[in-house]
């Protein structure tokens, strides 16, 4: 098998509940390696189109090669390297987390042994040692998203469905799934992520598939999305506060378009990307002897380019954060 | 608590965890089936609430029926307790038999079926190995409310051969009555559905049955719902087990019940496990 075919390739997939139309035509190119994210709002049809992907739900028109193999025709031989965490946790509450990975890897083909070895291993390196012989329905979020990824990992998969990972953790909880991510992915892995945190599909994904309504809305890096919806914006500060009339004037001559005020009496802001523009601008302040004590270009977060492409506001409880460059 | 573990300490060692990809062999359908078995046995050992809740219901009706009813049934109460036991134990099993629906439902809703079904594994194993981890239950039960019985004054005339054939007779019965509920799990929206159809499905079931009274005093309709619910033939040969007074044609219509239930529901199971994918 040529290593440079993609994880998952789809074309008009589709998935339709009643009414809903859950998943609506989506077409992916999922390169191997690397995280690729699945970004979208509540009901956008996120885990309809993973469940679909990882075999447990049948599509209604469409085709998908996994791991080079037919979703429909070849679904255990796809089950056979690929892993999924879904959305709540897939992990058996009633068993001690323990008990749980030596279930997996007994069902993967360890022995006994083997399968507590490993169990005891994967406890240890997701720091779940002390828990390991407590029921997992008194394990706290974090811990049990913790245990249900290790479960995903009793055998390294090829690729790796992580439905909302991060969903409800605290920030040092989240940072550690990060981490167990970035591992996976230099261990080989392509992850498949999906989330409603624009900063998550940020930070961590290769590539970004923006989703909403069942249908794929963008496609790319998460630079390529940015550019796409056009400008970032230049931050200027000034070390006189008194001449900040005179360099807006300035800036809007170079630049053009709206120059803002910002909250401090000194700090000035313009939406632009071109780079050049921003650089006689600067030269030309400095011509006028004003003196810039400071200047950053912002990329537009992913807030505002999911605004840009569906013409609604993101639903989620968290704010993108504005990248500081 | 082990939550403190430095997120540097995972970026450190989970790299070292997973560099080694080797798949061990797909495991086997007996393989398979054995570990859902263990991980049944093993439910029971961390819930043995459910175990004793299992016996109320059996200890309840032998007590009510035996002391209150039994003298006007059977005319003494010991002559009833000869009688009743049997069907007590036939009960006994069929009141538990419902928790295997009730778990695959929950497996379903929870998520953790979601997680076997995306594994490479024999999938029937996951159905059948649930049903032979709940034989554990079966077996405790069993001995519990037959202790009881020989406490009160139940002399099984078929001697310990008789008991032990009882036993055996029964996991198969609820081995076969079992994908019943799997079919019912596999359907209904939650646990709690499950657990109303067993109690709307169950009371009758047995009421209608030759567990308390024989049906000659029926009329003639209930003897024919009594004579083909699977029930009575459970019991009648579990009667004829204990007394030692079993009969080829009693054996007969006792494995025509199993045989039929498990021909009906378990390919209905299979089938509608698969549609749970085609969904
Ligand atoms: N089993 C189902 N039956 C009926 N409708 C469903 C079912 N599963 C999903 N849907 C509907 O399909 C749409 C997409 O749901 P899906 O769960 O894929 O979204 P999502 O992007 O994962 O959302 P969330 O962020 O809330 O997890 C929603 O409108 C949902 O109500
Ligand atoms: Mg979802």
């Amino acid at each position: 098998m040529t290593v440079v075919e993609p994880a998952i390739e789809t074309s008009g997939l589709v998935k339709v509940f009643g009414e809903t139309r859950a998943v609506d035509g989506v077409d992916l190119v999922v390169p191997a390696g690397g995280v690729y994210g699945f970004l979208g709002p509540n009901g956008a049809g996120k885990t309809t189109t993973i469940r679909m992907l990882a075999t447990l739900v049948r599509p209604d028109a469409g085709t998908a090669r996994v791991l080079g193999h037919d979703l429909v025709r070849e679904p255990d031989e796809i089950r056979a390297r690929m892993s999924l965490t879904g959305q709540y946790a897939s992990v058996d509450e009633q068993l001690t987390g323990a008990e749980n990975l030596i279930l997996l890897g007994r069902l993967l083909g360890f022995s006994k042994t083997q399968a507590a070895a490993r169990a005891d291993e994967l406890l240890d390196v997701f720091g779940l040692t002390e828990a390991a012989g407590k029921q997992v329905k008194d394990y706290s979020g974090g811990m049990r998203r913790r245990l249900d990824i290790a479960a995903s990992v009793v055998v390294t998969p090829d690729l790796l469905f992580l439905d909302e990972p991060t969903t409800g953790l605290d920030p040092r909880a989240r940072n550690q799934v990060w981490d167990v991510i970035r591992a996976l992915v230099a261990a080989g892995t392509t992850v498949l992520l999906t989330t409603q945190y624009l900063e998550e599909a940020d930070r961590l994904a290769d590539r970004v598939a923006v989703i909403d309504r069942g249908r794929i809305v963008a496609e790319g890096t998460s630079g390529d999305l940015k550019r796409s919806v056009g400008s970032g914006t230049v931050h200027v500060r000034l070390s006189d506060p008194e001449r900040r009339q005179e360099a807006e004037r300035v800036l809007s001559g170079v630049i053009g378009g709206e120059v803002k005020p910002g909250a401090e009496p000194n700090a000035l802001s313009v939406a632009s990307s071109d780079l050049e523009r921003v650089g006689s601008a600067l030269v030309e302040l400095s011509r006028a002897g004003i003196g810039v004590t400071g200047y950053r270009l912002d990329e537009p977060s992913l807030d505002e380019v999911f605004f840009a492409l569906t013409g609604h506001p993101a639903d989620v409880d968290e704010k993108g954060e504005e990248s500081a460059a | 608590m082990s939550t403190t573990t430095p997120t540097s300490d995972v970026a450190r060692s989970v790299p070292a965890a997973l560099t080694s990809r080797t798949r061990p062999k797909r495991p086997g359908p007996l393989a398979t089936t054995w570990t859902f078995t263990w991980r049944a046995m093993l439910k029971i050992k961390h819930d043995p609430d459910q175990i004793y809740s299992s016996f109320i219901l059996p200890i309840m009706f032998t007590l009510v029926f035996t002391y209150l009813f039994g003298g006007a049934l059977a005319g003494s109460t010991g002559d009833y307790l000869q009688f009743l036991m049997p069907g007590i134990l036939v009960m006994t099993v069929i009141m538990i038999n419902m928790y295997t629906g009730i778990s695959l439902n929950t497996d379903i809703t929870k998520g953790i079926f979601d997680r076997f079904r995306s594994l490479s594994i024999w999938r029937p194993g996951i159905l059948v190995g649930a049903l032979l981890g709940d034989a554990l239950r079966y077996t405790i039960a069993l001995v519990v409310v037959t202790a009881l019985g020989l406490l009160l004054g139940f002399r099984p005339g078929g001697g310990v051969l008789g008991v032990l054939g009882t036993i055996l007779f029964l996991q198969l019965f609820a081995f076969c009555l079992g994908w019943m509920w799997n079919a019912a799990g596999l359907v209904l929206k939650s646990p709690e559905s499950v657990n109303q159809l067993s109690s709307v499905v169950l009371f009758p079931l047995v009421f209608a049955s030759n567990v308390f009274v024989q049906p000659e005093t029926m009329p003639g309709w209930l003897q024919v719902v009594v004579n083909v619910n699977p029930i009575t033939h459970a019991v009648t040969a579990v009667r004829g087990l204990t007394g030692g007074t079993l009969t080829g044609e009693q054996l007969t219509w006792a494995l025509v019940a199993c045989g039929a239930l498990l021909v009906v529901f378990a390919p209905l199971s299979m089938y509608l496990f698969r549609a749970k994918s085609l969904r």
